[in-house]
């Protein structure tokens, strides 16, 4: 390579980045704007809507303290129940999908076949054809309207097995061998020594699965009836209605609910970037 | 047999462990207890809804009562607002599937240059449309794409020279707007798998290249495509049955009802018959069709794709 660059590389180079400053530039505008509108007064974006200049009469923070102090206002228990959903399904996720990925990477055994293949049906045919049969199960078991009725169908989540499949491929047999001389039991292999090496895989799924149920919207607009139990975006969709929208509640609300989801990320975003890459794609 | 009585006790308890406990140590039985998650939740979550879903389009479902009434559902399927859903899902299909793949494979071409720079800051800026729910990313399309000729995209269209658009009431452009916040969201993901096909490129194969004289398109077409080819399928794949399964988009800019039906997606059809009309056998219906056309869809696109001979990708 040379160790100077020639004008022409240069002009390249420069014309790269100014491509991509117009991709980024494109892909924040919107959630600039979000944090922009959500500190302008509602009553401006009532009248204007959102314009370029991005200035309003004025900065405040009315609309959170609208958020924050409103009486009636729901926010709260909608953000709680988000929490409390998106954490359970991460949890629960996690433990089912790494061992049924771990069991078709790791051993040799009658219906694995059948049982993968199973795996890569559920993941071809869309959740949207069976969500009539499963909404009308729900209501004869009475989960309508509950916690454990929207989080069912994300349980076992087939993309996540999938995923913890081909990471555990990688894993080296040998151990499980060595663990089984000292007598651990099968299971003992798995959460002991076998999970541990798997901790990319599991912080790349904890987003994934974290993204699916916190963003997660058919489903959750069915089952949920009540005002106390609707999750972030069932609820926001609440305030959008063709009779109005609720702008200050709107705004500030939809700039705190994205806060979860980009901590999450950032937490683990060397390894989801990683996983999404080396898991997905095997041809 | 001849052991002193302490081992004899110890050999006991073990064995009687490991009598009561054996199969948390036998090879055979374990991967069915790992596995067994996945079956019941296939047998419960998956199979017993989709041969319901299959049984319910052939019935009337009341409350309290449920009748057989045969192909009465498929032949009412196919009416005027379905075509309209369908047309509005298949061009959908086709818009996303062309731009999220050839904008982030051009994209991640680019990013993977060795001639560009910031590449850090540009992969996670594009990757952050990815985190936010379809609600919140409408509302702020809703916004920027306002109605009103003070809203960010008219005024634009003023500077530019053109007249202000009603955006959520034309037919044109209320699938662009659908169009863009689907590929706004997605295309940092797409690059991301781009991206590391790309790396896993041979470079041998480039200097092989170099010294035979060819061209950047000819090593795009010889070298670069073929090694990215499983992922393009991949991602054409998946665009194309997220796109048939498309709702949100269209909920959050018209919830469940736009002008003429400009906004309505098969899957929204489903929602509207099946929920709010309560006619679940006929939404069942419609579900299955759906399934069909996705089926006949890949099968198509697996065919032109090669994937079905033998030996490649």
């Amino acid at each position: 390579m040379d160790k100077k660059k020639t004008t022409k590389e240069k002009l390249i180079s420069l014309l790269f980045v100014a491509l991509f400053s117009i991709v980024a530039f494109i892909a924040l505008f919107p959630v600039i704007s979000l944090i922009v509108a959500s500190l302008s007064p509602a009553s401006d974006l009532m009248r204007y809507g959102l314009t370029s200049e991005l200035f309003y009469s004025s900065f405040d923070f009315q609309n959170f303290e609208a958020l924050f102090g409103s009486e009636g206002s729901k926010y709260w228990q909608w953000y709680f129940n988000s929490l409390v959903i998106s954490g359970l399904l991460i949890i629960l996720s996690l433990f089912f999908s790494s061992m049924v990925g771990y069991a078709l990477a790791m051993y040799d055994f009658k219906g694995k076949r059948l049982i993968f293949v199973s795996v890569l049906l559920i993941l071809m045919i869309p959740f949207e054809i069976l969500m009539l049969p499963l909404f009308q199960m729900m209501m004869s078991f009475n989960l309508i309207d509950s916690y454990f009725g929207v989080m069912l169908p994300l349980i076992v989540a087939p993309i996540a097995v999938f995923f913890f499949r081909q990471y555990a491929l990688g894993l080296p047999k040998e151990l499980m061998e060595a663990a089984r001389v000292d007598g651990c039991t099968e299971f003992g292999i798995f959460f002991k020594v076998m999970a541990p090496l798997m901790l990319p895989s599991f912080a790349a799924m904890a987003i994934l699965q974290g993204l699916t149920s916190w963003n997660n919207f058919l489903w959750p607009l069915l089952v949920l009836r009540s005002n106390d139990m609707f999750t972030l975006p069932v609820g926001l969709a609440t305030l959008l209605t063709p009779y109005g929208n609720n702008y200050q509640v709107l705004f500030s609300g939809s700039v705190l609910s994205i806060i979860p989801i980009i901590i999450l990320f950032l937490f683990f975003q060397r390894f989801f970037i990683e996983g999404l890459t080396s898991g997905g794609v095997k041809g | 047999m001849q052991s002193s009585v302490p081992t004899e006790k110890r050999t006991k308890t073990s064995q009687g462990k490991q009598n009561r406990f054996r199969f948390l140590y036998s090879k055979k039985l374990a991967p069915y207890v790992f596995v067994s998650p996945f079956i019941l939740s296939f047998l419960i979550l998956f199979l017993y809804p989709f041969i319901s879903a299959v049984n319910m389009s052939f019935q009337q479902v009341l409350p309290g009562q449920v009748n057989y009434i045969g192909m009465a559902n498929y032949s009412r399927v196919f009416n005027p607002t379905f075509y309209t859903a369908l047309q509005n899902t298949t061009i959908y299909v086709i818009l996303t599937v062309v731009i999220l793949t050839v904008l982030p494979l051009i994209f991640a071409i680019v990013l993977n240059h060795r001639l560009m720079k910031f590449t850090n800051f540009f992969r996670a800026s594009i990757f952050i449309p990815a985190l936010t729910s379809v609600i919140v990313a409408g509302t702020i399309f809703r916004m920027i794409f306002g109605d009103s000729d003070s809203s960010v995209a008219n005024q634009f269209l003023q500077f530019i020279g053109l007249n202000p658009v009603e955006w959520r009431y034309n037919a044109w452009s209320a699938m662009f707007l659908m169009v863009t916040l689907a590929s706004w969201r997605w295309i940092g993901v797409n690059i991301l798998y781009f991206l590391a096909a790309l790396q896993n490129v041979n470079h041998d194969l480039y200097e092989a290249a170099d010294i035979d004289g060819a061209n950047t398109w000819q090593k795009f077409k010889h070298v670069t495509f073929p090694a990215i080819k499983p992922v393009v399928i991949f991602l054409t794949t998946i665009t194309t049955i997220n796109g048939f399964r498309m709702f949100e988009e269209s909920f959050v800019f018209f919830e469940t009802s736009s002008p003429g039906n400009i906004g309505l997606t098969v899957v929204g059809y489903i929602y509207q018959e099946g929920i709010q009309r309560n006619d679940m056998g006929f939404g069942a219906a419609v579900g299955i069709v759906l399934l069909g056309v996705i089926f006949v869809v890949s099968v198509i696109q697996l065919f032109a794709t090669g994937a079905f001979k033998k030996g490649d990708a």
